[in-house]
């Protein structure tokens, strides 16, 4: 009976996740302003297990080069195993390694967009690293929803 | 024993049924929650607009009908960043528009359809003097995505593509007229009866507008779904003169090396990381302002990248496909850019690997 249980609520907890997954593009608005939202989003990164190995300033490079921008930034993550495992198994994905989250401010608000990774599935010729595209997607779009 | 066993499943099938009609209420449509999971990353929470143009305008709620707002939802608009819903249910589309209803007071517009009959030749030449100048020569829309906050640019909000398919199919005749003749408050968009149009004036520009329908092309490619994510060459040398030859190539293409980097670099040990897979980061600051004002969202290409990859003594260099990643961004001037891109990695790499 439990397991009965257990597959009903996978298959409605899977049909309500299927609906967003179409996109290529994950967007996510955050109300707070781009400190606020930087440090909620490098601290959920940590939080996820991921290290955070670097943080790429587009807007001091666009700044210095006589351009006017707000702040543009793309942090860049991973699992040290996980990538390790993926560029050995799967080197066609070594393009979209490691993670990024675009992260860059509107006002007084934070946009964040990701690439879903799942679509990269393609690539990936196991089911294994299938598995891993969507718990990365699953992942990120928890890191967006810890960023308020 | 056995009755023990039908009891427990009894129960356990009432439980169920409550937690299927528990996800029925929930499953009935919410216009706020809809409104904040799919259109507030570009609209705005409070509709003010951002990626996206401002939807809480009193001026613009006033003049428009729910019909606009719905087939304008159901549609999107092809190749102007506004995404179509085709998974949406009419009710949940509603509830959208209900909330949208919710961010201004004042009267809803009736869903008039009255056809305008004008003079389409006269209408193009009224329209070459007082709307190309905002929504380009063939009705194609300003450059650029909603308000965009992040940087300078010469409108406050874009004007929108009006020979789009999208805008065509949402928009009657009477709701283009209402425009004109009202304007949009709080926008570039004036009144041109304020203006000092007639209107028959007004009449021959909607006939001019509707005319587009037949002259629109076909945008929105479909075909960048069948390339595939990544770009992967064979190099002829081994891997330090491929990625010397691959700077090389990058700084004869103006652009300047940012960065060479291990691949894990920063993930791993300072030290300990593998050297098999190098990555060659550059970029062209100019093209970059110029591609971020197309579109904010377009980091996810940035900064340009190389990677050379040995595996067994052969050596690859692979990069990302800018014509893969362009289709997920509904913006035909982006495509421009993306093709362009293709050309330069695919230059860059070739001249790498000989
Ligand atoms: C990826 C960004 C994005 C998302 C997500 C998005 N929009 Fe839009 N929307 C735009 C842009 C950009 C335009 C202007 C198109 C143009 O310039 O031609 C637009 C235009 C519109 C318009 C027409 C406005 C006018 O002045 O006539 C409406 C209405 C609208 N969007 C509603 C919505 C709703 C409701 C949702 C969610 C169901 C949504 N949009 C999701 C970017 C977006
Ligand atoms: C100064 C620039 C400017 C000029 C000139 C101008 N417009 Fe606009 N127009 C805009 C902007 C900006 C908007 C979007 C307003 C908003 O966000 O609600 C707009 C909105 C519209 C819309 C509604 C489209 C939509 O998706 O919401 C129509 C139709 C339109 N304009 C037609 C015209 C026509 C026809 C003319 C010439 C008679 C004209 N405009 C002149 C800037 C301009």
């Amino acid at each position: 009976m439990r397991n009965l249980f257990a597959v009903i609520l996978l298959v409605i907890v899977s049909n309500v996740s299927l609906a967003s997954e179409s996109e290529g593009l994950i967007i996510h608005r955050s109300t707070q302003t781009f400190p606020e939202a930087m440090l909620a989003l490098q601290t959920s990164i940590g939080e996820h297990g991921y290290t955070v190995s670097r943080v790429q300033r587009v807007d001091i490079g666009l700044t210095k080069s006589g351009y006017k921008t707000d702040k543009y930034r793309i942090v860049f993550f991973g699992k040290s195993n996980e990538i390790r495992a993926v560029k050995q198994s799967q080197p066609q994905l070594i393009p979209y390694l490691p993670l990024k989250i675009v992260i860059f401010s509107e006002n007084n608000e934070t946009l964040l967009v990701a690439s879903n990774m799942t679509q990269f599935a393609v690539l990936a010729k196991q089911d294994g690293t299938k598995i891993l595209l969507e718990r990365w997607n699953n992942d990120i779009h928890s890191i967006f929803s810890d960023v308020k | 024993m056995h009755q023990q066993y039908i009891r427990a499943a009894s129960i356990a099938g009432l439980m169920f049924a409550l937690m299927v009609s528990a996800l029925n209420v929930q499953a009935a449509p919410n216009g706020r929650s809809l409104y904040e999971n799919n259109c507030s990353s570009c609209h705005g929470i409070d509709g003010k607009g951002g990626v996206g143009v401002p939807l809480s305008l009193p001026s613009f709620l006033n003049s428009v009908p729910d019909s606009y707002l719905e087939k304008t939802i159901r549609y999107g608009r092809p190749g102007r960043v506004m995404p179509p819903y085709p998974t949406l249910s009419d009710a949940q589309i509603k509830s959208i528009v209900g909330h949208l209803r919710s961010f201004a007071d004042g009267e809803v517009p009736a869903s008039l359809d009255v056809l305008v009959r004008g003079d389409i030749k006269r209408g193009k030449k009224l329209y070459g003097q007082n709307c190309s100048s905002c929504h380009g020569v063939n009705g194609e829309g300003g450059k650029g995505t909603g308000v965009t906050f992040s940087r300078p640019r010469d409108l406050p909000v874009i004007a929108p593509a009006i020979n789009n398919s999208g805008f065509l199919l949402a928009a009657t005749d009477s709701m283009i007229k209402r425009t004109l003749i009202n304007g949009r408050e709080g926008t570039p968009m004036i009144s041109f009866i304020k203006a000092g149009l007639k209107e028959k004036d007004i009449d021959d520009i909607v006939s001019y507008v509707r005319s587009f329908e037949k002259a629109t092309p076909k945008t929105n490619r479909v075909v960048s779904r069948s390339e595939s994510p990544v770009l992967i060459y064979d190099s002829q040398s081994d891997l330090k003169t491929t990625v010397a030859n691959l700077k090389n190539a990058a700084a004869a293409e103006n652009f300047r090396i940012i960065r060479v980097q291990d691949l894990e670099n920063g993930l791993v040990k300072k030290g300990t990381e593998s050297n098999r897979e190098v990555i060659v980061y550059f970029c062209n600051f100019e093209t970059l302002n110029k591609v971020l004002a197309v579109d904010p969202r377009v980091g996810l290409f940035l900064p340009c990248r190389a990677t050379v990859v040995e595996r067994e003594g052969k050596v690859q260099v692979m990069s990302i496909n800018p014509r893969y990643l362009s289709a997920m961004y509904n913006n035909d001037e982006l495509d421009k850019f993306c093709d362009e891109m293709y050309e330069i990695y695919t230059n860059i790499i070739e001249e790498a690997i000989l």
